[in-house]
């Protein structure tokens, strides 16, 4: 496909990607933005250990340094960690279930606009008047209290992402459920697409309460209502609940899909089935059962009561076994096998025990009495960033460069992999594990600076050498990628040489239209099967035909760039209003606001209307192509 | 050469073990240092969680290594076939009961403390209302000071919380414009100031480890409240009950603000009255003012909750407010020329509460004589009491 589209010249390969429907070309739609605010993420939290690299420290205003911690948080989850995910659950679960393409393509690509537009909005707050300040949680009564149009971003970048989110997980579980190869049963998907699928159902569950709350606080904040104003009859509380009820499961909603991409690779590199298979898929739809009713141990603190923290408390231990099961499985998959130790195996047999004690502290504040002293402290921060960095960034790591030949149909340097994952673990280690320290220490989190004689210097500084030693590994495997692209050297079908599930049994570059023929699935890791039983040739489920694929449709972009502009409107629009909030009420009025509003709205819901009123049939790919193709690859093979 | 080996034995245990003490943290605020019973019972919970969690972690610690050195490739040959094998199920029998056992050896406790931590029924009379016999603390937080005011002597004060040692310390928690969290690692665990109603706990000072920390605690805001969240720090006096007591009736003895002497300190007095007298009180009363109640302020040790106490700090923090703690409310509240803020500094430098003035016994009766009227009267006085917090 690069070699044609390489033919086809630079604006037709842009208007291609604006365009395309194609679920692998919307993974690396969702890798390039992702990994660009993975990036912007991580400048954040270089500023923040420099700043705290040593005590009184005023390299970062403490205004600003509010900004950066907000940013980074929210950069990193919503921004980055999910948009990650959804490259690689785009890359291969429609290879993984042997289809075409995904129940709804045109879906997908208004889901990867939604996210790109919802994310340059809440970033362009940098350049217009200052970034959101008020944490990633945007607790209530900060989030009113904070002046100017910070918390305007996050809550409109946020709500737009959020749509594609929820339209990606929409679309994601229709998929899995509806366009399995015939003899994939549920119980024969690769572990990678059984994460999805629950992961998808708790996006389906646990965004629409996020959307409730932003929806809250735009009204507050933009329109004159006052669901969280206290002194109107508000209450702050509830953007806590529905916060954390969106905000706990989230956590699995990263973290599943990680689990997926290191099931592969555990048992693709210890030439191994999964140990466990169906207790691991069983402890995946436990987590993400359980994952909905623990929220409330993020407020043990609020004075809920001792019975609602008692409750929540015992829920929140129950989680920790089926988490138990997975690492034990994954040990016994490793046992007696044989292992391989590329860069994807490494970061995956590291991720471990990095996630065993990220799990066990989180465990520990279960306990809700000990849980006062830990919340809101740097144990927290050590905690979040052991599940989430040592879980979900080392399970990204490992994806790309165990997933990055499926995409790109190149390998990524070895060499620099290993030394990029030496220096990134160790860092890890280095910057967290001493913060478990400084929150026992009594040292409270999101502090902009901490003074001198409390005994924390040491143990900062050390934590800002490693962010400096994980930061070092980033532009290691930066160097990596920009030498892989630039050498483009080709890799073959199954470039791993022990890749068992079904996306390996495609040519590389993988066709458009993914199987020639639609596979037919004999049993769990299908490839591998085939390899043992019928020389590596999947069988094939129908005979050579016809098939039917989407046209690609620049409207998806459209909708989304209408509701990014409408977004603008309805940030200006309290501007100097005598009916709005204290923090914006002085800011100089924006009589525009509202035509900016009208007008985006408009973009949005007549391209909406276009989209349903004209019908948009797709086309044939003809069987003489797919045989052209067939024996083009057979002549390469050769 | 036995004697320098010996020396060097010793110095070799003397830093092994300052290094154990100094990585339990700083007597004064780390929770590995609890000062009393609550902060020792959440200190125990942690060692109880924290043990059954290493094990935890050596155990698959353990299993893991031995995995993944016996099974390399290179040693096993690049042709190994390795068995297929689906599962085991006494293995997952295994693994998932024996989690369970663990977390219900943690779950036991963890339900007791919380409800036993949580009973805060003996700060109100059957009537409901405070009782007198306990010692009750309000606080309001602010951005960025505390308030602490004693509804059964009705004193209040600000940043420097005193409290008694030996006996539980009742505190009624609340946020005055967004929501902070009141935490002295020390003595116990942190519990929200939320703005839409009050939160009550208690925490406990032993006395012996007072002592060993010369009476003195740091408390912390433990939720992000703002740009100067990380300076909103407070200072936790704990005395004995007697010297408790005589420090309440000596800031009950202030009846009237306390007059400037020194010649500029008289100018600063009237500069004050002017200026400042809107949000700041120099009587021990008026719970819920604008800004930190001053009575003691030179009693104090630190300014704006953590600047040494001394004039040059006090004169550079009326001068420009917004340099110490950002985003603070006093900024631009009142126009000082330099001369008018060394005036009004050398004032407060001299607010101070002479110790031993008060008459201790006089406190107790009228608290005796307050709870007897507040029985006795209906609930106006409560509700008021409430709307002034």
């Amino acid at each position: 496909m690069a070699s044609t589209a390489e033919k086809k010249g630079f604006w037709s390969v842009i208007w291609e990607y604006l365009t395309t429907v194609d679920h692998k070309k919307i993974a690396i739609l969702y890798l390039i933005a992702g990994g660009i605010f993975f990036l912007m993420g991580g400048i954040e939290a270089m500023l923040i250990r420099l700043q705290l690299a040593i005590p009184n420290n005023d390299f970062l205003s403490a205004g600003l340094f509010n900004e950066v911690l907000t940013m980074h948080g929210t950069t990193m989850i919503f921004l980055a960690a999910m948009p990650l995910l959804f490259a690689f659950m785009n890359a291969t679960v429609p290879l993984q279930i042997g289809a075409r393409d995904v129940a709804f393509p045109f879906l997908n690509s208004l889901g990867v606009w939604l996210f790109i537009f919802g994310g340059i909005f809440l970033n362009l707050s940098w350049v217009m008047g200052g970034a959101p300040d008020a944490g990633w949680t945007s607790y209530a009564s900060l989030a009113i209290d904070s002046p100017g149009h910070g918390i305007d971003f996050y809550a409109i970048g946020l709500q737009i992402t959020g749509f594609g989110t929820l339209i990606s997980g929409i679309n994601f579980i229709t998929t899995i459920i509806t366009m399995r190869a015939p003899g994939m049963t549920y119980m024969r998907m690769p572990l990678m697409t059984w994460t999805t699928l629950v992961a998808s159902v708790l996006i389906v569950f646990a965004f629409p309460p996020l959307t409730i709350g932003i929806f809250l606080l735009m009204f507050d904040r933009m329109f004159g209502s006052s669901f969280f104003l206290v002194e109107t009859g508000g209450n702050t509380i509830i953007w806590e609940h529905l916060f954390w009820i969106f905000g706990h499961p989230e956590v699995y909603i990263l973290i599943l899909p990680a689990f997926g991409i290191f099931s592969e690779i555990f048992s693709t590199f210890s030439r191994k089935r999964l140990f466990g298979y169906s207790a691991m898929v069983f402890a995946t739809v436990l987590i993400g059962f359980f994952g909905f009713m623990v929220w409330a141990h993020h407020m043990f603190t609020v004075g809920l009561g001792p019975t609602a923290n008692a409750i929540f408390a015992i829920a929140t231990m129950a989680i920790a076994v089926p988490t138990g099961i997975k690492i034990f499985n994954w040990i016994a998959t490793v046992w007696g096998g044989s292992i391989e130790f590329t860069t994807p195996m490494l970061y995956a047999l590291a991720f471990i025990p990095s996630f065993v004690m990220g799990g066990v502290t989180g465990v520990m504040q279960a306990a809700a009495p000990a849980d006062y002293q830990y919340h809101d402290s740097y144990f927290i921060v050590a905690h979040f960033h052991y599940v989430i960095v040592g879980g979900v960034v080392f399970g990204l790591l490992a994806g790309l460069h165990y997933y990055w030949p499926l995409m790109f149909a190149t390998m990524l340097n070895e060499t620099l992999g290993k030394i990029s994952f030496a220096l990134f673990v160790t860092g890890f280690h280095v910057t967290f594990l001493i913060q478990h320290f400084l929150g026992l220490w009594g040292m409270p989190r999101r502090v902009f600076t901490f003074l001198d004689g409390q005994g924390y210097n040491t143990a900062n500084l050390v934590s800002t050498i490693g962010a400096f030693m994980m930061a070092l590994a980033v532009i290691i495997l930066l160097v990596n990628i920009v030498m892989t692209v630039a050498q483009n050297k080709r890799v073959a079908r199954d470039p791993w040489g022990d890749g068992r599930t079904l996306e390996w049994s495609l040519p590389l570059p993988v066709p458009y239209y993914n199987f020639a023929q639609t596979p037919l699935i004999r049993g769990l890791d299908a490839y591998w099967i085939e390899k043992k039983e019928n020389n590596g040739q999947m069988l094939p489920a129908e005979s050579l035909d016809d098939f039917h694929m989407p046209n690609n449709s620049i409207l998806p972009f459209i909708i989304s760039a209408g509701l990014f502009i409408a977004g603008f409107g309805a940030l200006y629009l309290a501007s100097g209003r005598e009916w709005a909030i204290e923090a914006v009420s002085d800011l100089p009025q924006h009589p525009w606001a509202i035509w900016v509003l009208i007008t985006g709205l408009l973009i949005t819901f007549i391209s909406m209307g276009i989209r349903s009123w004209k019908d948009d049939l797709g086309y044939y790919v003809t069987k003489e192509e797919v045989l052209n193709d067939l024996e083009e690859q057979e002549r390469g093979g050769k | 050469m036995k004697n320098r080996w010996m020396n060097a034995k010793w110095i070799g245990l003397i830093s092994l073990l300052m290094l154990f003490v100094s990585g339990c943290g700083k007597n004064q605020l780390s929770t590995l240092r609890p000062a009393g019973e609550v902060g020792q019972e959440q200190f125990n919970l942690m060692l109880l969680s924290i043990v059954i969690m290493l094990l935890v972690i050596v155990v698959v610690t353990v299993l893991f290594t031995i995995a993944v050195v016996k099974n390399r490739r290179k040693k096993k040959g690049e042709d190994f076939e390795p068995k297929d094998i689906s599962g085991n199920h006494t293995l997952e029998v295994i693994w998932t009961s024996i989690p369970i056992l663990l977390l219900i050896i943690l779950a036991i406790p963890t339900v007791y403390l919380t409800f036993k931590q949580a009973d805060t029924s003996a700060m109100e009379t059957d009537e409901g209302e405070v009782n007198s016999e306990e010692v009750v603390i309000n606080v309001t937080a602010h951005q960025y000071w505390w308030e602490f005011e004693y509804p059964n002597q009705e004193v209040v004060t600000s940043q420097e919380l005193v409290v008694p040692t030996d006996t539980r310390v009742y505190f009624n928690l609340q946020g005055a414009d967004v929501k902070h969290s009141f935490w002295v690692p020390a003595a116990g665990g942190k519990m929200d100031t939320n703005i839409d109603g009050i939160n009550s706990f208690y925490l406990v000072f032993d006395d012996e480890k007072a002592q060993d920390s010369d009476r003195l605690f740091y408390g912390k805001c433990a939720e992000l409240c703002g740009p100067s969240h990380a300076l909103m720090d407070f200072k936790v006096q704990a005395l004995p009950q007697a010297e408790y007591e005589q420090w309440l009736a000596d800031m009950k003895n202030i009846e009237e603000p306390v007059q400037a002497s020194a010649e500029d300190a008289q100018q600063g007095q009237g500069i004050f009255n002017d200026s400042c007298m809107a949000c700041h009180a120099t009587t021990p009363t008026g719970a819920g003012s604008q800004g930190p109640n001053l009575t003691n302020f030179a009693d104090r040790d630190l300014i704006a909750g953590y600047l040494e106490n001394n004039e040059e700090n006090l004169q550079d923090w009326i001068a420009d407010p917004e340099s110490i703690k950002p985003g603070n409310n006093m900024t631009g509240a009142y126009d000082l020329t330099t001369e008018e803020i060394d005036a009004v500094a050398s004032y407060l430098m001299e607010l101070e509460v002479e110790e031993g003035s008060g008459d201790v016994e006089a406190l107790q009766q009228n608290t005796e004589e307050d709870s007897e009227t507040a029985s006795e009267s209906d609930s106006e006085e409560d509700t008021s009491e409430e709307g002034g917090n």
